[in-house]
């Protein structure tokens, strides 16, 4: 009983990483229907951007979110105006298409100059115990800072005159125009943002595990299942997604043979489209 | 734009690699053209391009030496190389690529089971020679084909050292077998699954994980639940050192801990005190001193392997080089380029060189099945508070004594 309570906690910690992780391609949705592929290998960028800072710098892994952030949101906005702002508005396959094409290349770049050998990031957090289980504290501070990162979006969203131009273009694109906000900058500053989200969720991720240049496929396909939980364009149903992720992965693996556990959350993604189209949570015109 | 522009577009674009590829042509009469793929990006690029640096070394020795010597005449090597991304349909097509329109005369192996598996039927297909030295699982090699011949130490042995030794230290142990879900970590695992219940050791889980898993927060948790003091399994490279990891982190408390392949990388190290006392079973370490029959002994292998990549050699290196030492042997004992009868120079020849020995089985249903080749078992230590591979079975190789249990000293 003890290790099943101790695999939902442990689910618990990652799965609120996995909600933030799942953030930044479910804002990008929301706002501009685009799914953002290169979103894997921006949250490997944010793991690279943690292990080249601590190794140059000797910072602490927690400080280089910071970087990671502004970082990611440049490279965001960038990123945007190259292979994106061309296909808002068209079909998704085009936007689709294209940032899979960018993403082949941000990966073929990035082999040839790192390869796909292992990095590492030692971070000494101090844990807790519950008889024989422990719980690493690094798992623990990533969740909260996701926590605390994920109720950030949401102030900037409800709260700052950007963010609520964000979600006025987000529910109505026309209408937002015609009351004055400069849509086009908004939607390559909701790029950026996401872009950002991702990067520092992988920042987060890669003071839990090693990680290689392409560790980002495994959090890109976990991303979608966490939005289809969470609901499309919905933020903070991502990260409620990312946590019932988690719970499922550790409240199951204690009773069925662990190569199931993917089949499960599979049968679930597909539950969850025929039963719910929009998602779980509420639909997209009201997410954000 | 209009339905048939896009359409000519599309054609043009697939009819381009037609006009810049270059026009096959006959190798030169004093060259031996070898094909092979590369896993320069995708999953299996670190262990491939670590195998190929090996094949890419004695290419270049070789070559350096005058070449070949096929009975008065000197053959100049020449490699055509592609990238198969680590993906078994590229492996499929570049395989063919390289016979037809390359005209490979000698063929190596990919890396990894699973690409050995899909290029080998290839091979068979147009009865090419090819030599595998990153393909370790033996159901290739049980189909009853004529041409393969296997240069490492087969998927059922790998973990054999390790169950040996963890028997004699501990009669009782309760073993943990989680492992990736891929045909060379099953085939492995399988193995080292009837070794352990011969030996007598509890084997209290057997479980398989999906290679896509990023957390194993919950199957340590199952590990710690089972009251399982010794662990064996893995698979690859970043699942080895994950689990690894987070088995250390989470405090499993395990007394040995014994992963497939990833251990055997250098960046293993990287991991710190997670990577303290875990072994791998290794085709080939520096530490073993064999007498070479012919080629390089294991430092001079290492050295000039040194000298030329500012590296270190590991065992995926040393069993590319290897396997190009086999062929030239071979070539060079026929006295000929004639696929069959370079077969059957391989099929009779039961040699060591730096790398241990060599012999394959020649039964129609396992042809080509490595017999000889045995594996160490190495185990990263401390020393001078830096970590390091160092071979602790068999006692004819060893370079340090074991360090057992782990959880006491991690």
């Amino acid at each position: 009983m003890l290790g099943f309570i101790a695999s939902v906690i442990d689910g618990v910690l990652v799965g609120l990483v996995y909600g933030l992780a799942a953030m930044g391609i479910t804002l990008i949705w929301g706002v501009m229907d685009v799914i953002n592929l290169t979103h894997g290998t921006m949250i490997v960028a944010g793991m690279f951007a943690l292990y080249l800072l601590t190794s140059a710098f000797g910072i602490s892994p927690y400080v280089t979110l910071l970087p990671a952030l502004a970082g990611g949101f440049v490279v965001g906005v960038a990123l945007y105006w190259i292979a994106v702002h061309r296909m808002v508005g068209r079909p998704p396959l085009m936007s689709l298409l294209s940032t899979f094409s960018v993403n082949l290349v941000l990966i073929g770049v990035a082999t040839g100059v790192w390869g796909t050998v292992l990095f590492n990031v030692e971070v000494s957090v101090p844990g807790l115990t519950l008889g024989r289980y422990t719980f690493p504290g690094v798992h623990i501070v990533a969740a909260v800072l996701a926590a605390v990162i994920a109720a950030g979006l949401y102030f900037f969203l409800r709260r700052t005159r950007l963010g609520k131009a964000v979600r006025a273009v987000a529910n109505n694109r026309e209408a937002a125009e015609l009351v004055g906000v400069p849509t086009t900058q908004v939607l390559s500053v909701a790029f950026g943002f996401g872009v950002s989200l991702a990067c520092v969720s992988g920042v987060l991720i890669g003071t839990l595990f090693p990680f290689t240049i392409l560790t980002g496929d495994s959090y890109l396909l976990k991303s979608f299942i966490v939005t289809v939980l969470g609901g499309f364009g919905n933020p903070v149903g991502a990260l409620i997604g990312g946590l019932a992720l988690g719970v499922l992965e550790g409240a199951v693996t204690p009773f069925v043979p662990v190569s199931w556990t993917l089949v499960i959350e599979f049968v679930l993604f597909v539950l969850v489209l025929i039963a719910f189209p929009g998602g779980v949570f509420m639909r997209r015109s009201r997410a954000l | 734009m209009k339905a048939h522009h896009l359409f000519a577009a599309a054609a043009v674009l697939a009819a381009a690699p037609i006009f810049v590829t270059a026009p096959a042509r006959a190798a030169d009469a004093d060259t031996i053209v070898i094909g092979m793929t590369e896993s320069q990006t995708g999953a299996l690029n670190v262990d491939s391009v670590a195998q190929q640096r090996g094949i890419d070394m004695w290419r270049d020795e070789v070559n350096a030496a005058g070449g070949i010597k096929v009975g008065d005449k000197h053959y100049k090597v020449k490699f055509v190389v592609y990238d198969d991304q680590s993906v078994g349909g590229r492996v499929q097509q570049l395989y063919t690529r390289l016979i037809n329109q390359d005209h490979a005369q000698f063929l190596f192996g990919p890396y990894s089971s699973g690409l050995t598996a899909t290029a080998a039927v290839i091979s068979e297909q147009y009865g090419r020679l090819m030599v595998i030295t990153g393909g370790a699982e033996e159901k290739t090699l049980e189909l009853g084909n004529k041409y393969l011949f296997q240069a490492i130490t087969p998927a059922g042995s790998y973990l054999a050292g390790a169950v040996q030794v963890l028997a004699s230290k501990n009669p009782h142990a309760k073993v943990a077998m989680v492992y990736s879900d891929d045909p060379f970590s099953k085939a492995v695992m399988a193995a080292a699954k009837d070794l352990a219940k011969k030996a007598g050791l509890d084997v209290v889980i057997d479980e398989s994980y999906s290679p896509s898993t990023t957390d194993f927060g919950p199957i340590v948790n199952k590990i710690i639940s089972s009251n399982a003091d010794a662990f064996l399994g893995g698979g690859h490279y970043a699942d080895g050192a994950t689990l690894a990891r987070q088995m250390y982190d989470q405090k499993a408390n395990l007394k040995w801990v014994s992963l497939l392949v990833a251990p055997g990388d250098a960046k293993f190290a990287s991991l710190g005190p997670a990577a303290f006392g875990v072994t791998t079973g290794s085709q080939w370490e520096l530490a073993e001193k064999f007498t070479p029959q012919f080629g390089p002994t294991g430092a001079q292998f290492a050295k000039a392997f040194f000298d030329k990549y500012k590296i270190e050699a590991d065992y995926h290196s040393a069993s590319g080089y290897v396997g190009g030492l086999l062929l030239q042997h071979a070539i060079e004992q026929a006295g000929s380029i004639d696929t069959d009868k370079v077969a059957a120079k391989l099929n009779a020849m039961d040699v060591t060189t730096f790398y241990g020995k060599f012999k394959v089985a020649t039964d129609p249903k396992h042809h080509g099945l490595q017999v000889a080749h045995k594996m160490v078992l190495a185990q990263w230590q401390r020393q001078n508070g830096k970590l390091v591979r160092e071979v602790v079975w068999p006692d004819e190789a060893k370079s340090a004594n074991l360090v057992y249990p782990i959880n006491s000293t991690q």
